[in-house]
C-alpha cells in the first residue's frame, strides 16, 4: 500500500529536519572545535562568555559540540577516534585521564600548571586544570539541625535521615563518592558502605535526578558539590541547604582540559589552553560553572563563595590507581550495597 | 481469491522492503559494534554472577509489571467501554496517553510529588496518625511507576478492542438480560483474551528495558537491569562487544517470553456489524454505575494526581519566560519535526507490515517460506524494541564517521524513534485493519474496487481512527524521548527532552518543571487530536 | 468456449479445506433461478465462493456464461453478488454504494448516473441517493444490494441466503421482487436458500450439496420429487 501523500509528508519533514541539523562550519578563517560537556555551553554557562573572550584575541571562531557529561566526552572520543574534529576537549576530570590518554589522541599541552591553584597536587603535562571542586554531603537545613561532622558520622548516623546519592556506574559524583569513602576507609570500605546502605534512600543515574529528589524534599540529604549553596545563595538568595564540612577531608573533582594530536591548529588549540587559566576564562567559573576556579580571577570572589566549607585534606587519588582499580572497587560497592 | 496477484505482490514487497530495512538497520549497528570491539571476554560477560542476578531482577520485576499493569486495566477499560457518555471521559481517554510522550524522569518526579516521603500520600497517611511514611524506593516503587507508565496503554487498547465488538452484540446481552459476570464471561473476556498477549508482551518488554525509573526508585543497586549494563558498556566500559552480547541475552530471553505469549490466541473473528451506533445498555444499570464510576474516578486520580503534582512544578515556574526564550521554540520546532517525521515512518513501516502479513494469512498456500516470513514480521516489529536505542545510536555512530555525523544525526534518530514506536504503532493499526478489511474485503473484491481508491474510498475514512491514533502514540513517544540525541546532541540540534535535562543539570529545576509541564501540555494536544473524531466517519463522496 | 446453454459449468472442481475436500461437477442451465441447497457445513458457501472467485479450485475448471474463470479474480467474473448481510460500505452513501458497483474508480458518466437514480426506483427506493446504510433498515438494504446488481447488468447473480436476516412477510416480497429482475434482465440466478418454501416458490433448478458433493442437480419439478436422498427428503419437509 503506498500512500503517496504521506511519502509527500516525510519527505518535506526530512527535508525540514536536516535542514535544522544546520551547517556544521560556521564563517571566519580560523575555527577552533571545543568538545565539552552541555551545561558549560548553555546559555548560563561559561562557554558563551569564554567565547567571545577567546574571539576576541585570536581572530578566530569558537565552535563548541557538547554532550550530556565528561564521560560522554570520553564515548564520543573513543568512538570518534583519529577521525575527531575536536581540537580541543574540555570537561574531562581525573578519573578519566588515563584512559583518554590511552586513546592515543592527546598531545603534550605546553602549558605551564605548577602556578596553578588546585588542591591535591595535580600535576599533569597533557591536560590542563580549569576548575575544580571538593565534593561535599549538601543538606536542608530546615529538616536538618545538626549536619554529620566526619564521613564516620555520616556512615553511622541516624538511619532515619536518608540521603540521596549517585550510581558510580553512571555518573562521576557517584564514582567521587565511591572513591571518597574509599580513601577514608581503604580496606574497610565494604563495611562501611552496608552501614551507610541503612541511610541511602535511593542511588540516581546522574546527579541532575539526585539533586531533584533533594529539592523536592525527598530526602533531606545528597550528595553534591562545595559549591551548590552558593548558586542558592547568589541566584535565589537562600540558604537554606548548605554543605557539611567532613573532618577526615574531602574527595576532589578536578576538571581538565587536553589539545588533540590531529588537531589542525596546534598553536591556535594551545593558545587557547593558555587563555584557560587566565582570567578571561576563570572569570566565568564562580558564577557560571558553579565551581572553584584554578587561578587568579580578576575580581574577587563574590561573598557567598566565603561561607562554603573549604576542606583542610583534600583526597585525590591517581587517574592510575583509578583505572586499575575502578571495576574491582565498583563491584565491591555492589556486593556491599545489594546485601539485604 | 480475494486479492489480485498483483495487490498480493505489491503487499508482500512492501513487507519485505520494510522487514529487510530494518533487519539491516539493527544489523549494521550491531557489525559496527561488534568490528570495534577487537578481542573481549564475550563468554565471561554471559556468565558472571552479577549478570545472572541482573537477570533475575529484570525479569521479576517486569513479570510483575506487566501482570499488575494489565490486572488493574481490565476493570478501567470495560468502565470506559460500559460508560459511553459519563462526562469527562473523552478526557481520561486524552489523559491515558500522556504518560506515555513525558519523559521517565519527569512522570517519576510527579510520581515521587505524590507518592514520595513528602507527597501527598504520605501527608495524608500522616495526618490519620501513621507515623511510618510509605516509602516508594525499591521494587514496589518501581511496579508503581511501571504501572503508571503502562496500565494507561493497556488500557487504551483494551478499549479499542472492546469498542470493536458489533454494537448488536450488547444490544442481545440486555434483551437475553445478560447479568455483568455473564457479559463479561461471554462477551468481553474472548475479545479481551485476545488482545492481552499482545499487549502483554509489549508492557513485558518496555518493563525489561526499563532504566531511569529503575535507578531513580529502585532504592539501590539491587534494583538493576539488563539495560543498565548494556548503557554501562558503552558508556563507562567502552567494551561494544559486551554491549552487543547483553543486549543479544536480552532479546533471547524476552523471545522466550514473548514465544511463550505467542500460543495464546491471536485476535478473533470479530464479527460483522451493520455499522449500528454503539450503545451500551448494561451501562445503564445502577449497580454498574457506581462501579464504574468508582474505578473511573480511581484510575483518574491515579494518573491525573501525579501529573497535577507536575503541573503545579510547572506553574511555579517562570512560564513566560520559558517561552520567550528563543531556544525554547528552536527546540520545539526540532522535536516536532523529529516526531513528525519519525511517525509517518513508523505509520509507512506498520502498514506495509500489516498489508504483508495479512497476505500471507491470504494465500492459505501453506508454504514454509510464508508461514516464517509472516513471523519475522511480527517478531521485527516487536523486538526492536529490545534493542537498546544507545546500541543503535552507537553501532551507527561508529559506522558513519568518517562521515559528517551531524548531518546524518537528525535522520539517525528519526529512524530510531520509529523503530521504537513501531510495536505501539502495528498493536493499534493491526486488529483495526484485520477486522475492517474482514468487513469489506469480499465486498471490495467482487466490485473490483482495489488499489488507490480502495485506499481513498474505502480503507482511510474506516482506518482514519486508528491511523490517527498510532500516529499520536508514535508522536508523543518520539516527543518524550531523550534516547539518541544524547548520543549525537550538540548546540545546533536541541529538542525540548534535552532542554529540560540541560536545566536540570544546571541547578535549574524550576525551568526543568516549566518545560517539562510545557512537553506534557504538548502531549495532551497530540492525544486530544488523536482521539478527534465523531464515532464513525461518514463520508459522503460523489464521483 | 463453453456450451452456451449452460450458464455455469464446473469440469471436476476439486478443493481442500483444512479437513474438509470438495469435489463438484456441475452444467447450470442459462437462464435459470438455481436453488442451492444442503445442510449446514455441507460446502454451499464453499461452491459459491468458488463461482465468485473468492476460493481457488485446486484442480478443474470453472466456466461462467461461456469463459473460463477458474483463475480470475471475482471483479473479473461475469457475476454480481449479493451476501446475507453486510452488502454496503458503512460509511458510504447510498448513491456511492450502487455507484462503486459500475465503476469501482467512481468516474461516472450522466448515463451511469441515470441508471443509479431509475435502478433505486425500480427496487422502490426513489429519493434514498443520499441516505446512509445505517438509517435504513434490513430490507432496504437488500434492496439496495439488488439496485445496484441491476446496474451491474451481469448474466449471472450469486445471492447467499438473500433474505434468512428479513420477516416472511418481507421474504416473500423480496423474492417476488428477484423474479422480477430475473424476468427483466434474462439472467441466471444462483440463490443459496434454507427455506424449502422460498426453493419451491422461486427455482427453477435445484442442487442438493451433501460433504462437498453436488448429490441431486435437477429441474426443479424432478428435484422436488425426489425419494431417493434422505437429506434431500428431510429438507424439503422441513
Amino acid at each position: 500500500m503506498f500512500k503517496f501523500t504521506s511519502c509527500l509528508l516525510f519527505a518535506t519533514a526530512f527535508v525540514a529536519t536536516v535542514g535544522l541539523a544546520g551547517p556544521g562550519a560556521r564563517a571566519a578563517d580560523k575555527t577552533l572545535t571545543v568538545y565539552t560537556y552541555e551545561s558549560f555551553t548553555s546559555e548560563w554557562g561559561p562557554g558563551p562568555k569564554v567565547k567571545e573572550a577567546f574571539e576576541k584575541t585570536c581572530g578566530c571562531s569558537v565552535n563548541f559540540v557538547s554532550v550530556a557529561d565528561g564521560v560522554a566526552l570520553l564515548s564520543r572520543l573513543k568512538l570518534e577516534g583519529a577521525a575527531t574534529k575536536a581540537d580541543v576537549v574540555l570537561g574531562l576530570d581525573t578519573n578519566l585521564t588515563t584512559e583518554a590518554k590511552s586513546t592515543g589522541l592527546f598531545d603534550a599541552s605546553g602549558v605551564d600548571v605548577s602556578a596553578l591553584k588546585v588542591p591535591g597536587d595535580y600535576k599533569d603535562d597533557v591536560f590542563v586544570p580549569y576548575d575544580y571542586g571538593h565534593f561535599a554531603v549538601i543538606y536542608d537545613t530546615q529538616t536538618i539541625k545538626n549536619p554529620p561532622q566526619s564521613m564516620k558520622d555520616l556512615v553511622e548516623g541516624d538511619p532515619s535521615q536518608k540521603i540521596v546519592i549517585e550510581d558510580p556506574r553512571t555518573s562521576t559524583p557517584g564514582l567521587g563518592l565511591l572513591l571518597w569513602v574509599k580513601s577514608v576507609y581503604g580496606d574497610k570500605a565494604p563495611e562501611a558502605w552496608a552501614k551507610l546502605k541503612k541511610r541511602v534512600l535511593t542511588v540516581t543515574p546522574g546527579w541532575s535526578e539526585a539533586y531533584g529528589l533533594f529539592t523536592k524534599g525527598e530526602a533531606p540529604m545528597v550528595l553534591s558539590y562545595t559549591t551548590s549553596p552558593a548558586y542558592h545563595m547568589v541566584a535565589e538568595n537562600s540558604d537554606r541547604y548548605q554543605a557539611a564540612a567532613f573532618s577526615e577531608g574531602h574527595y576532589i573533582q578536578i576538571e581538565v582540559a587536553g589539545l588533540l594530536k590531529n588537531a589542525p591548529d596546534k598553536a591556535l588549540a594551545r593558545d587557547f589552553l593558555k587563555f584557560m587559566v587566565t582570567p578571561g576564562f576563570q572569570d566565568t567559573i564562580p558564577t557560571n560553572n558553579w565551581m572553584m576556579p584554578v587561578s587568579e580571577t580578576s575580581q574577587p570572589l563574590p561573598d557567598a563563595f566565603g561561607k562554603l566549607v573549604n576542606p583542610s585534606k583534600t583526597f585525590l587519588m591517581s587517574s592510575e590507581e583509578v583505572a586499575e582499580n575502578r571495576k574491582a572497587w565498583i563491584d565491591e560497592w555492589l556486593a556491599a550495597m545489594s546485601m539485604n | 481469491m480475494l486479492l489480485t496477484k498483483a495487490e498480493m505482490r505489491r503487499a508482500m514487497l512492501g513487507g519485505a522492503l520494510s522487514l529487510a530495512g530494518i533487519a539491516v538497520f539493527v544489523g549494521l549497528a550491531v557489525f559496527a559494534l561488534l568490528l570495534s570491539s577487537g578481542a573481549s571476554s564475550i563468554l565471561a560477560a554471559v556468565l558472571e554472577p552479577y549478570i545472572l542476578r541482573v537477570l533475575r531482577f529484570t525479569l521479576l520485576q517486569a513479570l510483575l509489571s506487566t501482570l499488575l499493569s494489565i490486572a488493574f486495566a481490565i476493570p478501567v477499560a470495560q468502565a470506559l467501554a460500559r460508560q459511553q457518555h459519563v462526562p469527562g471521559r473523552m478526557w481520561i481517554i486524552r489523559l491515558m496517553a500522556v504518560p506515555m510522550g513525558l519523559p521517565v524522569l519527569i512522570g517519576a518526579l510527579g510520581l515521587i510529588g505524590i507518592w514520595g516521603r513528602q507527597g501527598l500520600m504520605n501527608a495524608l497517611l500522616l495526618k490519620l496518625g501513621m507515623a511510618e511514611p510509605i516509602s516508594i524506593y525499591g521494587l514496589s516503587g518501581i511496579l508503581l511507576a511501571h504501572i503508571f507508565f503502562n496500565m494507561p496503554l493497556a488500557c487504551r487498547l483494551m478499549l479499542a478492542a472492546l469498542e470493536r465488538v458489533p454494537a448488536e452484540y450488547w444490544l442481545m446481552a440486555s434483551g437475553l438480560g445478560m447479568r455483568p459476570g455473564s457479559i463479561f464471561r461471554f462477551i468481553e473476556w474472548p475479545v479481551l483474551r485476545s488482545v492481552i498477549p499482545g499487549i502483554a508482551g509489549l508492557i513485558f518488554m518496555l518493563c525489561a528495558t526499563s532504566f531511569t525509573l529503575v535507578l531513580t526508585l529502585g532504592g539501590g543497586p539491587a534494583a538493576t537491569t539488563v539495560e543498565v549494563a548494556i548503557y554501562q558498556s558503552l558508556r563507562f566500559d567502552f567494551d561494544p562487544g559486551r554491549a552487543v552480547v547483553l543486549s543479544l541475552l536480552q532479546i533471547v530471553l524476552t523471545s522466550v517470553i514473548l514465544g511463550a505469549l505467542s500460543f495464546l490466541p491471536a485476535p478473533g473473528d470479530e464479527g460483522t456489524t451493520a455499522g449500528k451506533a454503539l450503545r451500551r445498555p448494561d451501562g445503564r444499570l445502577p449497580g454498574a454505575r457506581l462501579a464504574d464510576g468508582g474505578v473511573l474516578l480511581l484510575a483518574a486520580l491515579f494518573l491525573g494526581l501525579p501529573l497535577m503534582s507536575v503541573l503545579l512544578a510547572g506553574l511555579r515556574s517562570d512560564l513566560m519566560k520559558l517561552l520567550r526564550e528563543p531556544i525554547f521554540w528552536q527546540s520545539a520546532a526540532t522535536s516536532l519535526a523529529i516526531s513528525i517525521s519519525a511517525a509517518i515512518l513508523a505509520l509507512l513501516i506498520s502498514m506495509t507490515l500489516v498489508s504483508a502479513r495479512r497476505a500471507v494469512l491470504l494465500r492459505r498456500s501453506g508454504a514454509m517460506g510464508a508461514g516464517a516470513f509472516f513471523a519475522a514480521m511480527g517478531g521485527a516489529s516487536s523486538l526492536v524494541l529490545l534493542v537498546p536505542p544507545i546500541v543503535l545510536a552507537t553501532g551507527w555512530f561508529l559506522a558513519l564517521r568518517s562521515f559528517d555525523v551531524s548531518a546524518v544525526a537528525p535522520l539517525l534518530i528519526v529512524a530510531i524513534n520509529a523503530l521504537m514506536s513501531l510495536p505501539f504503532v502495528m498493536r493499534v493499526l493491526e486488529p483495526a485493519f484485520i477486522v475492517h478489511k474482514r468487513r469489506t474485503q469480499k465486498l471490495a473484491a467482487s466490485l473490483g474496487v482495489t488499489g488507490w481508491v480502495q485506499l481513498r474510498l474505502i480503507d482511510m475514512p474506516a482506518l482514519f481512527k486508528p491511523v490517527l491514533t498510532a500516529f499520536s502514540f508514535a508522536m508523543a513517544l518520539s516527543l518524550g524521548d531523550l534516547g539518541a540525541v544524547a548520543l549525537f546532541g550538540s548546540d545546533s540540534f536541541v529538542t525540548l527532552p534535552w532542554l529540560v535535562y540541560s536545566r536540570m543539570g544546571s541547578y535549574r529545576t524550576n525551568d526543568a518543571d516549566g518545560l517539562a509541564l510545557i512537553l506534557g501540555i504538548v502531549c495532551l494536544l497530540l492525544t486530544i487530536a488523536g482521539t478527534m473524531g465523531p464515532a464513525r466517519r461518514e463520508v459522503a463522496v460523489h464521483g | 468456449m463453453g456450451d452456451p446453454q449452460f450458464a455455469i459449468e464446473m469440469h471436476d472442481v476439486g478443493l481442500q479445506l483444512g479437513t474438509q475436500d470438495f469435489h463438484f461437477d456441475c452444467r447450470l442451465p442459462a437462464g435459470a433461478v438455481i436453488a442451492v441447497t444442503g445442510a449446514s457445513g455441507a460446502g454451499k458457501s464453499t461452491f459459491l465462493n468458488l463461482l465468485a472467485g473468492f476460493d481457488t479450485a485446486a484442480q478443474g475448471r470453472v466456466l461462467i456464461a461461456g469463459k473460463d474463470v477458474t483463475d480470475e479474480y471475482p471483479a473479473r467474473r461475469p457475476v454480481s453478488l449479493i451476501f446475507q448481510d453486510n452488502n454496503l460500505f458503512a460509511h458510504l452513501d447510498i448513491f456511492t454504494n450502487i455507484g462503486l458497483g459500475i465503476e469501482p474508480a467512481m468516474k461516472l458518466s450522466t448515463a451511469d448516473r441515470q441508471s443509479i437514480t431509475s435502478s433505486l426506483e425500480k427496487v422502490g427506493l426513489a429519493g434514498f441517493e443520499q441516505r446512509m446504510p445505517g438509517t435504513l433498515s434490513g430490507g432496504e438494504r437488500q434492496r439496495v444490494a439488488f439496485a445496484r446488481a441491476l446496474v451491474r447488468n451481469r448474466p449471472v447473480l450469486l445471492l447467499d441466503e438473500p433474505f434468512a436476516a428479513l420477516d416472511p412477510g418481507l421474504r416473500i416480497g423480496m423474492a417476488a421482487l428477484l423474479l422480477d429482475m430475473h424476468r427483466e434482465t434474462g439472467n441466471t440466478v444462483v440463490v443459496v436458500s434454507h427455506d424449502p418454501d422460498e426453493v419451491k416458490r422461486i427455482a427453477d433448478f435445484g442442487l442438493f450439496i451433501e460433504d462437498g458433493r453436488i448429490v441431486v442437480a435437477a429441474p426443479i419439478d424432478e428435484f422436488l420429487g425426489r425419494e431417493d436422498h434422505a437429506g434431500l427428503t428431510q429438507f424439503l419437509h422441513s
